[in-house]
């Protein structure tokens, strides 16, 4: 490390001036086929709604490429595709993204990762990103050999497990308190 | 989905130099999550230990937003009937990684208060006038040396709850997505020589001077526009890949 790197500062309250685009939501469209929404609420310390959050996710497609700048893996085929997905919470402390379930990826030590989705979540007053991984509680044999979800104490891996629900999955963000999100340093 | 097949058509070679995982780095750098002065931190903090993330592929890819930036999205100036008032300023720099190297093809986008210190945000309501020429935001992406560049208007400093008499700094609000997930970044970039710095918990939420100093900008003569805008230069430096194979492995 030649340079130092340049500090993080909170998003503030005023993020949606410059921040939220067109079609935010959708990592891919929502009339491909198994098409699904991940939805959940955003919620502080004190149990209440975090009304100005910004919550971005980074995800594989299916197959477990990924739509990037380096061409990993190839280029996804899945028509429309993009991977990331970036929403503000409503005045309910509610998200949601548009996507596709994301396919098994390698991991470290040459085995594979359970199917997850990389979360960073931006508001006022958390200073730096809080990064955390939705992983699908209906995966259990592949979530049991991931190696990431190895490290997290067994008592708090199921605040990252999305729940099935009509049409998708349900994951909230706990910043704070009872049933707080695994956070990892990213 | 028009919009989101058009990274297909890229100028650009794609980028096959992906670092197998980056740097992580030095205490200090980023504030604490839990920093008492800025109120809202309270109930907002992680209160459990942050878990080491490994830099797999998911970490060490990252979107391709280029198609974000319109021709004109770096000109804050013009998007209106008329001229914003305030200070013309030309805002430029590079966007490297911690060895140096210029990161080309990074999405950089900003948001800004007008000249008086008022944000266009039906949760800003403080008196100071909106200004119906100027709505500050801007996008751009960097160029093959790692160069943005956009026009504004100087931003006003502004007054907020978190204690008597609290003040910001005045300052531009920067997102910068990277390469990778792991080179994700927000800050603020704020002017030289302000007199609120000592007073501002957000800016004061960086424990080392340096590192500090990194999110302060400089005047540059070199980069004014002669009889029409004064300039200043800002450099972000992202993280770089991790100095050896095994450093972060899991
Ligand atoms: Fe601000």
């Amino acid at each position: 490390m030649i340079f130092g790197p340049t500090p993080s500062q909170t998003v503030g309250p005023f993020f949606a001036i410059g921040l939220p685009f067109d079609g935010g939501a959708h990592a891919a469209p929502g009339d491909v086929p198994g098409a699904i929404t991940i939805s959940g609420a955003v919620l502080d310390g004190a149990g209440e709604p975090v009304h100005d959050a910004l919550v971005e996710t980074w995800q594989a497609d299916p197959w477990g490429r990924f739509v990037d700048l380096h061409g990993w893996g190839g280029r996804s085929d899945l028509e429309g595709f993009l991977g990331f997905a970036r929403v503000a919470t409503d005045e309910n402390g509610n998200y949601v993204v548009v996507t596709v379930k994301p396919g098994p990826t390698p991991g470290p030590g040459g085995g594979a990762q359970a199917p997850h989705i990389d979360v960073s979540v931006f508001a006022r007053g958390l200073l730096h990103r809080c990064v955390t991984r939705i992983y699908f509680a209906d995966e259990e044999e592949l979530n049991a050999a991931d190696r990431v979800l190895g490290t997290v104490p067994e008592a708090r891996r199921g605040t990252l497990l999305a729940r099935p629900t009509d049409g998708g999955y349900r994951f909230d963000i706990r910043l704070q308190g009872p049933g707080e999100t695994v956070f990892f340093d990213p | 989905m028009a919009e989101v097949t058009a990274r297909t058509r890229s100028p650009y070679a794609p980028v096959t130099d992906t670092p197998a995982r980056y740097a992580r780095e030095p205490a200090g750098t980023h504030p604490a999550l839990d920093h008492a002065p800025y109120k809202s931190t309270a109930l907002r903090h992680p209160k459990r230990p942050l878990v080491h993330l490994p830099h797999t592929v998911t970490e060490v890819t990252g979107p391709q937003l280029r198609r974000l930036a319109g021709d004109q999205d770096n000109n804050l100036l013009v998007h209106h009937g008329g001229e914003p008032i305030g200070e013309r300023i030309v805002v430029s720099g590079r966007v490297l990684d911690t060895e140096g190297k210029p990161l080309r093809e990074t999405l950089v986008e900003i948001w800004q208060a007008n000249a008086a210190g008022r944000y266009r945000h039906r949760a800003d309501r403080w008196p100071a006038p909106l200004d119906p020429n100027f709505s500050g935001a801007g996008r751009c992406v960097t160029d093959e040396e790692g160069r943005y560049r956009f026009l504004t208007i100087k931003p006003g400093p502004y007054p907020w709850g978190n204690h008597y008499n609290a003040w910001r700094p005045a300052h531009i609000h920067f997102s910068l997505l990277g390469r990778a997930f792991a080179q994700r970044l927000v800050t603020q970039m704020y002017f030289p020589g302000d007199q609120l710095f000592p007073y501002d918990p957000i800016f004061n939420s960086v424990r080392d001077e340096s590192a500090r100093q990194r999110m302060i900008c400089r005047f540059s003569i070199a980069r004014t526009e002669p009889s029409w805008a004064t300039a200043y230069e800002f450099d972000v430096y992202l993280r770089g890949p991790a100095a050896t194979p095994f450093e972060g492995a899991l």
